[in-house]
């Protein structure tokens, strides 16, 4: 038996495609661009050995320090606003809709499969059609609120995104949450019930921490996506105004197709691709922690 | 059969049965009351739905009205007409055709091959035995967190030296490759689910791995592998970064990447054929949703927790 499991032709039939193609298109790109970050340069023009300069030179770029603030901003609160209302919406599914949510759910689920790009045109028009205000002001307007030009500013077009996003995503972030509360045992309810706990307090005392662990699998997730943001904020002001909504992303996009310096766009890669490791990481470790506590 | 829906659960998320809701006591309340409790439900509800709702149906109005009407009338005012105009000058000068089959031409290729890949490779890493395959799984699976573009300048440089720039093979190659993780991941999940007796009963009878891979392996997998197919199928289908990196003409552009240029180049005149461009998007997206929402649901999330 054990010999046909480990028959080493089979293996390497099977398995050999997808590992040479992994390799090659994958791993190999990944430590290349690892090593372009110590160069400066491109192609055409040649590679200069730069040493840490280039990540020197980040630190002390404030474009690219403005980039790391808005990636980390828009992340924060993005996330923060995924998993509330997420939550909020699941509670609502398991506890006041029930059987019935059904409908709902798959309503507000639907922009989730959306392209990107379409519903960031969507939003675009949603807050301004050309020189028009579109309905959102139109809507302001009824409640005698002035119309905001939405794009002009940076505040403006970061509360775009992230209301766009919101609209977007809650409801993927709500199914998510959804099966996690599902998976919490009738009885274990039915009993906290009986000690007399209702309502916010049975969310607070039972609800939350025996959903803890779908949460904190939500919060990674959710924090890992929103950090490489891109084609939303490209689509909906091309990061602007100015470079008032570029994320890390972007300028690394920009750093290495419209400058052609391929060794710094490395390097803002690599700083994007540290901190997803180290988010990922964090939580990772907390929520061990508080495992094992319980 | 049986076994494979129980080769879904573990992964899968959602269980069917919804014990959680079901099985709580019914609440006795008087008529009156009830319903003024339920009040601030229903309107927060009702205002969901129409938050979710009103801005596509805005939408598809919107692409059947005439330039004048999105700049002379209120944003709110029905069209005028109900003309296909926009949609055929979508669909033809806006190069919509084109790109719909560009995004078809590199989706379907894509899949196929992560999907063959996939699914081999995490069979020989989760049934079969042998040394270091954790190892290497590990190695497929921290690919999940490697942002693209950590990959993207080697591999635009390669691409462009071996001249492949000019066709839709790097967007091919690319997403097969960027799939893969989460493939192997997710597969290897699901074979862990099926009892390793299965496979040895199989080998008993003479067949070997390989066999036994493509006779009882992948039939018994063909749930998980519809749900992995759609979540990959959107992750594909919406991606923007490596199309716009690895297309270099106009020709070539898939349907983000199309949607993207048409706002540039006529975002700031000519709104019904944008309207129209995405219009068929989301509406087509919509037909794809309502055959297949239960599926996608489930495929997604369960996609996402292992990501």
């Amino acid at each position: 038996m054990q010999s046909v499991l480990g028959d080493k032709k089979a293996i390497l039939l099977l398995l050999g495609p997808a590992l040479l193609v992994y390799t090659l298109v994958k791993l190999v790109p990944v430590l290349w661009s690892l090593g372009l970050t110590f160069y400066t340069g491109n192609p055409l023009g040649g590679f200069e050995f730069a040493g840490v300069d280039n990540f020197v030179r980040f630190f002390q770029d404030p474009q690219a320090l403005e980039a790391l603030g808005f990636t980390i901003k828009y992340a924060l609160v993005l996330s923060v606003g995924q998993i509330l209302l997420g939550y909020g919406l699941a509670l609502m599914y398991v506890f006041v809709l029930r059987k019935a949510s059904t409908f709902v759910r798959t309503v507000v689920f639907f922009p989730t499969v959306l392209p990107t790009v379409a519903v960031a045109l969507l939003f675009k028009s949603l807050f301004a059609v050309g020189q028009q205000d579109g309905p959102v002001n139109a809507g302001l307007e009824v409640f005698g609120i002035p119309a905001v030009d939405w794009f002009s500013t940076g505040d403006g077009t970061f509360t775009v995104a992230i209301l766009m996003e919101l609209w977007r995503s809650m409801g993927f972030f709500a199914v998510l949450l959804y099966a996690g509360l599902l998976d919490i045992p009738e009885e274990t309810l039915e009993s906290a019930r009986l000690e007399g706990a209702t309502g916010l307090r049975l969310v607070r005392h039972i609800v939350l921490p025996l959903s803890l662990p779908v949460l904190l699998s939500s919060v990674i997730f959710s924090v890992n996506n929103t950090l490489k943001v891109f084609d939303t904020v490209l689509a909906l002001n091309n990061g602007g105004p100015g470079n008032e909504t570029t994320p890390l992303t972007l300028l690394m996009y920009r750093t290495v197709f419209n400058y052609s310096d391929y060794g710094y766009g490395s390097t803002i890669a690599f700083v994007l691709t540290i901190m997803c490791f180290l988010v990922t990481l964090f939580v990772f470790r907390s929520s061990r922690r508080d495992i094992t506590k319980n | 059969m049986a076994i494979d829906t129980a080769a879904l659960r573990p992964a899968a998320g959602i269980p069917s049965t919804n014990g959680l809701a079901s099985r709580r006591p019914p609440r006795r309340a008087g008529g009156g009351r009830r319903m003024l409790r339920k009040l601030p439900v229903r309107i927060l509800i009702t205002l969901l739905v129409v938050v979710e709702v009103y801005p596509i149906v805005w939408l598809v109005l919107g692409s059947f009205k005439t330039q004048n009407e999105f700049f002379a009338k209120p944003t709110w005012a029905l069209p005028e007409s109900f003309s296909f105009d926009n949609y055929v000058a979508a669909w033809t000068t806006g190069n919509l055709a084109n790109n719909l089959l560009n995004s078809i031409l590199v989706t379907v290729p894509s899949l196929f091959f992560m999907i063959v890949l996939g699914v081999a490779a995490a069979y020989a890493l989760e049934v079969m035995v042998w040394k270091g395959r954790n190892t290497v799984l590990l190695a497929f699976v921290a690919g999940i967190m490697i942002p693209g573009q950590m990959i993207l300048v080697p591999l635009f440089t390669v691409y462009f030296r071996t001249g492949l720039t000019n066709s839709l093979w790097p967007l091919i190659i690319t997403y097969t490759v960027m799939g893969l993780p989460l493939t192997v991941f997710l597969m290897a999940a699901y074979f862990r689910a099926i009892p390793r007796e299965v496979f040895e009963a199989s080998t008993l009878d003479g067949a070997g791995m390989v066999k036994s891979f493509f006779l009882i392996g992948v039939p018994m997998m063909r749930n998980a592998i519809i749900t992995i197919a759609l979540v990959e199928f959107f992750s594909v289908w919406n991606d923007l970064l490596i199309a716009l990196t690895f297309t270099t003409k106009s020709e070539l552009a898939t349907v983000q990447v199309g949607l993207l240029n048409f706002s540039d180049e006529y975002g700031s005149t000519d709104y019904g054929p944008l309207f129209a461009a995405i219009s068929i998007n989301v509406v087509g997206m919509l037909v794809l949703y309502l055959f297949l929402n239960k599926q996608i649901m489930t495929g997604l999330a369960s996609g996402s927790l292992k990501g």
